[in-house]
């Protein structure tokens, strides 16, 4: 026997025996150790606003862990009951902050339909130009995010730093980088300003640009895989049992996205060339990649929405005052963190009578008791981080 | 939608939505109180309270509705302090006493009590969804819960108990999940006063004064009545 083959050897016996002693002793250790309950948040980074998470633990395992909501709760359902139609698009702004745009429009969209007006094409373009851009700002921050996550600063800084192109453009044609109400009832407040289709299409390539270094930099590198790679898998069924929905579950290896598959008139997906990502691990990694290929593909949406906007009047002909005739619709579109989705009920009035808000992130982090049951007290805080929630969707 | 779509909408039927409520109607038969379809649109279904988690399974197992929307409850009886910002009278502050309720009205696939249980369920291989309704007795506001059939279902229910008072029968934790653990009242009820509106009426009332040159007050800025 040579040197070589007695090493090999003698190295696995070695490595079984270490493991062997590690088991027992975690054993040893867990059958010592009280159980612990730790707090997390409601103030911490990776909450993205005020979600506190209580965690039982063992060792340095969870055992059960429960998120307390209601911390930033505006009772939002109840405020559209007494607000006129146009009015509420300024309560919804508010839920998911960072991609505000895209909260309107579902609103919009099912006031529409129970109106049965409908915006015309050129506004349907830049609603959905608008749509895409409020998720391309709202995803790279979660990219970004997602590096802090795992101990990495410099992507939050590369995050901030391109998604202001983003942002620009949308206050160049809202007036509002974060809350632009500027979706109406039957088209847009304004036309787009002049020489804003081309300052859109650089900041788009600065956003491609962004893609490419985020990928090289952050998913490329061992750690960041280390720490997300097989951690917190959501199997398909369960996913969609709790309301998983847009990245989250296509990361999960469901190809469904409102985008493509019941797309509700009113937006213009339909009339662009894209493709719907999917991952099938469904683990914190393919989360993080399908997000990062939606930041891609959104940039070429919108690109090809701005080579093929029509011209024409951004405003259909409805009534100064407006009353939704009587009537139930429910209007959902896929949102920067999901499917969100209103159903409005109307009896005639000026405003709803009742309006449910299906909030993307509401569901999404309903499935975090399950998530977390057994995982690591590290692997909590990357778990959270990659199903990326606004603290806003979950509350209202 | 342009009128000619309109019309033709209105004669042409729902193939596959039709299909689709003869399916839930053969598994679930006597349960289904009333439905509705809007072709091209939705599917409204109201069942009986028994049948509700009933319901429930065969969506998810048999008809592969397998992704949980949302769960909610409607109050169908409008609010004692009127509509808030239609009328004058609703934003004197010395009219806002409780008044009689109007008549109740009910929307899409009927309704028969104040509390109507209010959910949805989508398929997401062919992007299709089902608004699920039941009706709850006045005197007994209780329905069994989803949580077996459809998990998310649970935080749901928690908003829906705490905000209408509705039980869940069945639920493992019904405590409060937005309000605090001493809030008294069901705030989603129509009863339920919104206390800023009570006090101070909405400034955005401003919005459906007449604007000048509005001759005939309709609003519409048309000139016509």
């Amino acid at each position: 026997m040579t040197a070589s083959d007695t090493t090999a050897v003698s190295d696995a016996e070695k490595l079984r025996y270490i493991s062997q002693q590690a088991a027992d002793a975690r054993v040893n250790v867990e059958i010592e150790t009280e159980g612990m309950t730790l707090n997390i948040g409601p103030q911490h980074p990776a909450t993205h606003g005020t979600l506190r998470i209580i965690t039982k633990l063992d060792g340095e395992q969870v055992v059960a862990a429960e998120p307390v909501l209601g911390y930033m709760h505006r009772g939002y359902e109840k405020l559209a009951e007494v607000r006129t139609y146009p009015q509420v698009t300024t309560l919804v702004n508010r839920i998911d902050w960072v991609g505000s745009f895209a909260n309107e429009t579902p609103f919009i969209l099912a006031a529409e339909k129970l109106m049965e007006v409908e915006a015309p094409p050129r506004a349907q373009y830049i609603r959905t130009v608008l749509h895409e851009m409020s998720r391309i700002a709202n995803v790279i921050l979660g990219i970004g995010d997602m590096g802090v996550q795992v101990g990495a600063v410099t992507p939050i800084f590369f995050a901030f730093r391109d998604r202001e192109y983003v942002l620009n453009q949308i206050e160049a044609v809202t007036g509002g980088r974060f809350h632009p109400n500027f979706d109406r009832i039957g088209g847009l407040k304004d036309d787009l300003p002049a020489g804003w289709i081309q300052n859109t299409k650089n900041a788009m390539v600065k956003v491609r640009e962004f893609c490419d270094q985020i990928e090289e930099l952050m998913y490329g590198n061992e750690i960041f895989q280390a720490r997300t790679r097989g951690i917190g898998i959501i199997p398909k069924d369960i996913g969609l049992a709790h309301g998983v929905s847009g990245v989250n579950i296509r990361g999960s290896g469901v190809d469904w996205d409102v985008r493509r598959d019941g797309l509700p008139s009113g937006l213009v997906y339909d009339q662009v060339d894209w493709k719907v990502w999917t991952h099938p691990d469904g683990d914190s990694y393919s989360r993080m990649w399908v997000r990062l290929q939606e930041v891609r593909e959104g940039s070429k949406i919108v690109d090809q929405l701005l080579d093929n906007i029509p011209s024409g009047p951004i405003m259909a002909k409805v009534p100064r005052i407006i009353k939704v005739p009587p009537g139930e619709a429910y209007v959902e579109t896929e949102n920067p963190l999901g499917v969100m989705g209103y159903y409005v009920i109307s009896k005639g009035d000026l405003h709803p009578y009742r309006v449910r808000i299906r909030s993307a992130s509401f569901n999404n982090i309903s499935i975090a008791p399950w998530l977390l049951k057994g995982v690591f007290v590290p692997d909590i805080i990357t778990i959270l981080g990659s199903l990326y929630f606004i603290l806003g969707d979950i509350d209202r | 939608m342009s009128d000619v779509v309109e019309t033709e909408d209105a004669v042409e039927v729902d193939e596959v939505r039709e299909a689709q409520l003869e399916a839930l109607g053969s598994e679930l038969g006597d349960a289904i109180v009333e439905t509705f379809v809007k072709p091209g649109d939705d599917i409204w279904v109201r069942v009986s309270r028994e049948a509700w988690v009933e319901a429930a399974t065969v969506l998810r197992h048999e008809l592969g509705f397998g992704f949980f929307n949302f769960l909610s409850a409607i109050d169908w009886m409008p609010s004692p302090y009127g509509r808030d910002m239609d009328s004058q009278v609703d934003v004197t502050l010395e009219g806002a006493e409780p008044k009689e309720p109007e008549p109740m009205e009910w929307g899409y696939a009927g309704g028969a009590t104040r509390f109507q249980m209010l959910a949805r369920v989508n398929d997401v291989t062919t992007a299709r969804g089902v608004t699920l309704k039941a009706d709850l007795p006045d005197d007994d506001l209780s329905i069994r819960t989803w949580i077996p059939v459809y998990a998310g279902a649970n935080w749901h229910e928690r908003e829906a108990s705490e905000m209408f008072g509705i039980d869940f029968v069945g639920h493992p934790n019904l405590r409060k999940l937005y309000l605090p653990g001493a809030f008294e009242g069901y705030p989603m009820r129509k009863d339920f006063a919104l206390l800023s509106r009570r006090i101070k009426p909405w400034p955005g009332i401003v919005d459906v004064e007449p604007m000048p040159g509005d001759d005939d007050g309709d609003g519409n800025g048309d000139g016509n009545t």
